[in-house]
């Protein structure tokens, strides 16, 4: 399968504290890989690198084959990406963000592109509100749909439905994954909710202190390892990584 | 470079202009203001001073190009501290968007707006207080371009040290043209200064044209050297600040502080 994403031992460092740790894996066309891992394992430092904010120390990365580091612009038209600490500018309303996103990704007929995300996200009545004035779930509805505006072919998620209620959170994994099995893009997604991932994530892969510890599939990589389920993994990986069988 | 991406750069800040009142003062309202205030100011000068002198095209004329100057500054970094302000950057620099892209964008927005203040500045000045730009001559069109690289030149170097120390930083810009005022001689001729500031004079290309505009009206001429070394200064600067953002962004890249830009670094 080919790879949307292609990471080859990408290391950061600040001064003498290591936040990636040589790290390569790859996200392939349909497929949604999960980046699991405590605070501060370098999930969110990986994810700056890939959207080009951050420049890795050493290593590669390569978007749908283009060298990000060579190619910058390029590689990044074809990404795109939604983060709880990242919202859209409140100052602005949801379709003067969305325009404005649309023309610096270059998008095509993007009054029609606008129009089908507000309906499928469910903005329509919020159009013409400023963002800041949003609930935090609507803030990150219009994130998810800026996110899409693109079509990306690699979309980096950084805990998208962390402010959500369940039943849209249900409702945007829905959605999310539909992008990845009926598009031609993957997904990097991260997430505290182990049960969103299960659901979600065809492949996981533990980051602990810089490091990939596991990789796997999320339903059975728990019992490979002796744990009941996911959190459970996840709270071996975080607390005591050593007990682990690798 | 791609033009869509610019245009984006351009139409943030036209719909953030458009939604709200206070950003029109700034732009707009503040310097008919001011205008009113020194036309008074000169006008009262023209009245007790024996000298002869008409204070108007030289005083408020000088008022009226600084004005210009400030706008055109704060054109740039004003749309720049949008997106600090916002905290945008994560959003703008994950983006294609290229530096020289969001720069030009901040640039034709600050022209854009530099120049509807300028023709509100001239409309108020020549309604109620009888100035001329024509006092100036064909002359006129080199002080305001000299003007106005500067200013751009100025508002990107600023930008670049408000993204290198952290959004408190603005309050180190705001005071920028203040305290270039005494050096360039907005009011009075440079040979007033001592000669240390003098110096310091002859490399800020304001200098050259608050000079030519008093050497025209109180001479009959300008010196076109002095102009275009002013010009020559201002393309300079305008380089120097690009390579400066530029050099700032990819520090800001390589240590993470975009990525974490709101945190203050200063």
């Amino acid at each position: 399968m080919v790879s949307v994403l292609s990471l080859s031992e990408l290391r950061k460092n600040y001064g003498e504290t290591i936040a990636v740790d040589g790290i390569s894996f790859e996200v392939r066309k349909n497929e949604i890989v999960g980046l699991l891992g405590p605070n501060g394992a370098g999930k969110t430092t990986t994810i700056n690198m890939v959207l080009g904010l951050l420049t890795p120390n050493s290593g590669t990365i390569l978007i749908e084959g283009i060298d990000i580091a060579k190619q910058r612009s390029k590689a990044l038209s074809m990404t795109n990406f939604a983060a709880v600490y990242a919202p859209l500018p409140g100052n602005l309303t949801v379709a003067e963000n969305l325009r404005i996103f649309g023309m610096l990704y270059s998008v095509k007929n993007l009054t029609e592109r606008i129009a089908a995300l507000l309906h499928q996200f469910d903005l329509e009545k919020f159009r013409n509100e400023k963002c800041g004035i949003l609930s935090s779930g609507e803030q990150t509805r219009a994130c998810l749909a800026k996110a899409m505006l693109n079509r990306p072919q690699l979309l980096l998620l950084d805990e998208p439905t962390a402010s959500l209620d369940p039943a849209t959170a249900r409702e945007n994994r829905v959605k999310l994954r539909e992008f990845a099995l009926e598009g031609t893009g993957g997904v990097l997604w991260t997430s505290h909710n182990m049960l969103e991932v299960e659901e979600v994530c065809d492949r996981v892969l533990f980051l602990s202190r810089g490091k990939i510890l596991l990789e796997g599939n999320p339903k059975t990589l728990p019992g490979e390892h002796g744990k009941e389920n996911l959190e459970e993994l996840f709270i071996t990986v975080a607390r005591e990584p050593l007990t682990l069988d690798l | 470079m791609k033009m869509n991406r610019i245009a984006a750069i351009v139409y943030r800040q036209f719909c953030l202009i458009r939604g709200s009142f206070s950003r029109v003062i700034s732009p707009f309202v503040w310097v008919a203001v001011d205008m009113v205030l020194w036309g008074f100011i000169t006008k009262y000068l023209n009245t007790v001073s024996k000298s002869g002198v008409n204070f108007v095209p030289t005083l408020l004329g000088a008022v009226l190009m600084w004005d210009f100057f400030v706008r055109v500054m704060q054109g740039v970094t004003t749309g720049f501290f949008e997106d600090v302000w916002s905290r945008n950057f994560i959003n703008f620099f994950s983006t294609p968007l290229l530096i020289p892209e969001y720069l030009c964008g901040l640039v034709i927005w600050s022209i854009v707006t530099s120049f509807l203040g300028l023709m509100l500045m001239i409309s108020v000045t020549s309604a109620f207080f009888g100035f001329s730009y024509f006092a100036y001559g064909m002359m006129l069109v080199p002080f305001l371009l000299v003007l106005f690289l500067f200013g751009i030149g100025l508002g990107i170097f600023a930008s670049a040290m408000v993204l290198r120390l952290g959004p408190s930083a603005e309050w180190f810009i705001w005071p920028i043209p203040a305290l270039l005022s005494p050096f360039v001689g907005v009011f009075y001729p440079l040979s007033t200064l001592p000669i240390w500031m003098q110096r310091i004079s002859y490399l800020l290309p304001p200098s050259y044209v608050f000079e030519g505009m008093r050497s025209i009206i109180l001479q009959g001429s300008a010196s076109w050297h002095g102009l275009f070394w002013g010009a020559t200064l201002a393309v300079l600067y305008i380089a120097l600040a690009c390579g400066f953002f530029t050099w700032i962004y990819r520090h800001a890249v390589r240590t993470g502080l975009i990525a974490r830009y709101s945190a203050e670094s200063f």
